[in-house]
């Protein structure tokens, strides 16, 4: 069996499986549900600074939307941050951790943008036992019209300032946690890299309308006759997750950089995906609250299957492998031709490839009286809606030209060398070959 | 009740009414709003999609199944009708198994078609449940036209034709109209009095009158409907039962299994109907299957088909022998009649096994006998009150193109005309195929 066995920041947890900050770990009844299930850490839900906590509206609070047989792909929230009194969480995180000491709680905060707010918060969170702080520069509603939140995390020199008041009263790890609604992700990274964060976990989630009511005409979820902008997580999210996690990995000035991945992870194959592209952890938040604690059950199963499988001893052999094959459009090899196949015996004959081809892209499959579906090797680019839109899993494959054949589609024989579009003729920037 | 079970002769009451009511239950119940969301998230929406090249009617399968998909059921049922009129009864009778789900893409993925009969049902209960009728006359066109008779092919016809401005009599043999789906189909396919309904809401259209108990050959002729309106519509479907050409055959127990089904369909209490101890049903349809099933959710002991030819020949399908053989119908192969034993009534049978061989099926001499105080006779109807004057095919009357018969400005469609398979969805297709003609001759 792989050993699942994560060291982030120095913070060991027995998988890389954490619970990112939100309702489930919101206190201290569920936190302990949560580590008998088995997750390997918890970000607690973000307290706030002393004082009357925020409030709640009472609900509905969330949105969402459903695929095939309502299985739930995206959710939407309007929940603030934690609105219980801070002593009552600071006492139950203490309490947890004294009773958990090999699992990874790191304590999620957000208070006002002042160094005063910070260090009056900072030391009474060091007395805990917490392994460490995550910033929370994400939240993109009700805290963000306070100063808080997103508000910070959209000004990159707002993240270096708080990043580094927090360095400086603070001893353990600091997180900072990234909010998706901004251009590019690569600035507020560098900025919480420049303020001495020792990591940064992404994405918080994004800013959306998940359904409009068309009888009472306002965005779903209403309270009264009035909706808001929530913020969307759950598998929907992870493809703009994924994209910001490798950006950040491979970028010059943040590479190396630890990142702790959240967004849509929902099963194993979610976290090595992450992992693959650089994160050294994960965080899940609607997975668990669509299914309960128990799916890290096949998280760890699964993972730790995998990495048997292709013999990996420790998470650390495979964080990052994919990161290098990560590259900007203009590299990528102009010479690589394949055209799709269809295998005929798994054909059920639905002409999904047909309607898709002839529709929308190059009109490049073939349909004969008796719905036999064929590819017209000189007009297919390879595109790969076909293989997208089919039903059928690898019914139709891209098979790649070798050096030497003929391309039907353009007449020219495949090249073995490699160009691509910063060489190429029609690129009026082109560089001259060497 | 195994004592009703096993009580001798002809008798009522062999089962509770609640037991029969459960056993005559929907065959294929009707989904709830989640089922048919789920079943219609499985259809891939193929193109030129080879479930409606199945379908008789050339149903927008696809479409309204996307339709159900995306919240308008109603507007589904208006692309099932638009079509098929009947596609209420069409999705709880016709053989799916054979038509639209055979030819499903899924029943080739998985063996598991979309199951679009059911969803068909969704869409149609709820425009039959809102009493919505979704059509409307055109302008008159002050043309008559005469159908005979009011089952499937004639209400399609009718429908059809009233909505292109034409004004419709029925004239219907029966005392009711509805014709097979009436008095012949399943009474567990067409529960809760659907075929009266289905006919109610068919008539909302307007411009039909149906004038029961008005039958051709019997004080209605051809020549005078052919005189007294513009166009007529034949669909009189197959009245005879063909004869079963064995010694006893007119030994009391001894009935047409369609006179049987027609007597349950129209029992008020099914549990007052009398069925044998050990019924026998001779033939291979759907007419057999259907009488041997319902003999046996009425609490025959034992019930047996028995089919002169092999399992491959026979014309119910493999779906409808196995709903057979899960009431505890007993199916037997390569057996026919020879005689009925009895002393006035009928208690044995005596069947010979067959063989075929060049062509051709004989006895091969060796005899079996049943117990047998029911047999039914289901081995195909016949067509009945032809008039004289028409060219027939074979056994049918004889038609080209959508209907046309060897006389001019009459068409024929349905179980009465040659070259259907004798469906009830067949029979709407035809009717309103010769409807489109007739309106095409009429405004010419
Ligand atoms: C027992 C049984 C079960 C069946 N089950 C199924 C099934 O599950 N699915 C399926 O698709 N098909 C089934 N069929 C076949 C289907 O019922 C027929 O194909 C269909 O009803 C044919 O429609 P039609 O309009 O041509 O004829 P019919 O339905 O037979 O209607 C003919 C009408 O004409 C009337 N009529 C007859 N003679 C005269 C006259 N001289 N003057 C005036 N009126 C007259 C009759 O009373 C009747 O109302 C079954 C048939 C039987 C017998
Ligand atoms: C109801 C709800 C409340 C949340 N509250 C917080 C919060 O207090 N602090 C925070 O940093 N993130 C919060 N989040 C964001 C999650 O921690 C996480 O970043 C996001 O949901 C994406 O992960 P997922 O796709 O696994 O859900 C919340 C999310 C939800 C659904
Ligand atoms: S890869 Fe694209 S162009 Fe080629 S057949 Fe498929 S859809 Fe058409
Ligand atoms: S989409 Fe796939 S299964 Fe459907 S016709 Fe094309 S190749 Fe065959
Ligand atoms: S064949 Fe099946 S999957 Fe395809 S359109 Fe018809 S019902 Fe849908």
């Amino acid at each position: 069996m792989a050993d699942l066995k994560t060291n982030f920041l120095g913070i060991e947890s027995p998988n890389p499986f954490w619970l990112a900050s939100a309702p489930p770990t919101d206190k201290e009844y569920n936190v302990r549900r949560a580590f008998e299930a088995g997750w390997g850490g918890v970000v607690w839900k973000t307290l706030g600074a002393e004082g009357p906590p925020v409030v709640n509206v009472n609900g509905p609070r969330y949105g969402a939307i459903w695929g095939a047989d309502r299985r739930l792909l995206g959710l939407n929230n309007i929940e603030l941050i934690t609105d219980r009194p801070l002593q009552t969480n600071l006492d139950e995180i203490t309490r947890v951790k004294k009773d958990y000491p090999d699992r990874a709680i790191i304590v999620s905060l957000m208070v006002p943008c002042e160094e005063a707010a910070w260090k009056a918060i900072l030391p009474r969170v060091m007395e805990t036992g917490a392994d460490g702080i995550e910033l929370n520069f994400g939240c993109p509603h009700g805290m963000a019209e306070r100063g808080m939140g997103s508000a910070v995390g959209q000004v990159p020199e707002y993240i270096e300032m708080v990043t580094r008041w927090c360095k400086e009263n603070y001893d353990k790890p600091a997180i900072v946690k990234l909010t998706p609604n901004i251009t590019d992700v690569r600035f507020p990274a560098r900025a919480a890299k420049a303020g001495g964060a020792d990591a940064v976990s992404l994405i918080n989630t994004i800013n959306s309308i998940v359904s409009v009511d068309l009888d009472q005409m306002a965005p779903e979820p209403i309270i009264g006759d009035k909706g808001t902008h929530g913020g969307y997580c759950g598998p929907a999210v992870k493809p703009i997750a994924m994209n910001m996690v490798a950006e950040i990995a491979r970028c010059p000035q943040t590479h190396g950089l630890p990142i702790s991945a959240i967004g849509g992870i929902t099963t194993w194959r979610d976290a090595a995906e992450f992992m693959a592209l650089g994160a050294g952890n994960v965080q899940v938040c609607t997975a668990a609250m669509t299914y309960g604690f128990k799916i890290v059950e096949e998280m760890i199963s699964g993972l730790s299957q995998w990495m048997d499988e292709k013999g990996y001893a420790s998470t650390s052999d495979f964080i990052g492998m994919a990161v290098p094959n990560v590259t900007d459009w203009q590299y990528l090899n102009l010479n690589s031709i394949s055209k799709a196949k269809i295998d005929q015996d798994a054909c059920i004959k639905c002409g999904r490839c047909y309607a898709a081809c002839e529709d929308t892209s190059h009109q490049a499959i073939a349909m004969s009286e008796d719905r036999t579906f064929t590819v017209k090797d000189d007009e297919c680019v390879a595109c790969n809606l076909c293989v997208n839109v089919c039903p059928v899993e690898n019914c139709i494959s891209m098979v790649e030209l070798q050096p030497g054949e003929l391309d039907e589609r353009t007449g020219e024989t495949v090249s073995a060398d490699y160009a691509n579009w910063t060489t190429h003729p029609n690129n009026p920037s082109a560089q001259a070959a060497e | 009740m195994a004592q009703g079970q096993t009580a001798p002769g002809i008798v009522s009451g062999r089962l509770s009414s609640e037991d029969i009511a459960a056993n005559f239950d929907d065959l294929h119940p009707a989904y709830a709003p989640h089922e048919a969301a789920v079943a219609a998230d499985r259809c891939y929406f193929c193109y030129d999609a080879p479930c409606v090249t199945a379908c008789p009617t050339d149903i927008d399968i696809p479409l309204f199944i996307r339709q159900i998909q995306t919240g308008h059921p109603q507007a589904a049922a208006q692309t099932i009708l638009d079509q098929n009129i009947l596609g209420g009864m069409c999705a709880r009778v016709c053989p799916t198994e054979t038509l639209c789900e055979e030819s499903c893409v899924r029943e080739t993925a998985e063996g598991k078609p979309v199951e679009i009969g059911r969803l068909q049902r969704y869409a149609t209960d709820t425009v039959m449940s809102a009493g919505v009728h979704p059509f409307e006359r055109a302008a008159s066109t002050g043309k008559t036209v005469a159908v005979v008779g009011a089952g499937p092919a004639g209400l399609a016809a009718a429908h059809r034709l009233a909505m292109l401005g034409h004004d419709v009599v029925i004239h219907e043999a029966r005392p009711k109209a509805g014709g097979l789906n009436e008095f012949g189909i399943a009474a567990y396919k067409s529960t809760e009095n659907y075929a009266e309904a289905e006919v109610d809401w068919l008539l909302k259209i307007g411009g039909i009158t149906i004038e029961n108990g008005s039958a051709l050959g019997q004080g209605v002729t051809l020549a005078g409907l052919q005189e007294a309106y513009d166009a007529v519509f034949l669909s009189i479907g197959l009245g005879g039962v063909n004869a079963l050409r064995a010694e006893g055959e007119d030994k009391d127990g001894v009935r047409d299994a369609v006179d049987f089904i027609a007597d349950l369909r129209q029992a008020d209490d099914l549990s007052a109907l009398p069925v044998g101890r050990n019924v026998v049903v001779i033939g291979g349809g759907m007419t057999a299957v259907d009488a041997a099933v319902q003999s046996k959710l009425l609490g025959a002991e034992n019930v047996t088909i028995a089919y002169r030819r092999g399992r491959e020949a026979m014309g119910a399908s493999r779906f409808e022998q196995d709903l057979a053989a899960s009431k505890g119908v007993k199916l037997m192969f390569n057996v026919q009649p020879v005689a009925v034993h009895g002393n006035g009534a009928a208690t044995e049978i005596e069947l010979e096994y067959t063989s075929y061989t060049g062509g051709e099926l004989t006895g091969t001499g060796e005899t079996v006998r049943l117990s047998a105080d029911q047999v039914f006779k289901a081995i195909g109807q016949t067509l009945e009150d032809a008039p004289g004057e028409l060219t027939l095919d074979g056994r049918k009357i004889a038609v080209t193109g959508a209907g046309r018969t060897s006389l001019e400005r009459v068409w024929a469609g349905g179980d009465c005309a040659a070259g259907g398979d004798d469906l009830t969805v067949t029979a709407v297709a035809e009717g309103r195929d010769a409807a489109m003609d007739i309106h095409a001759s009429l405004s010419a």
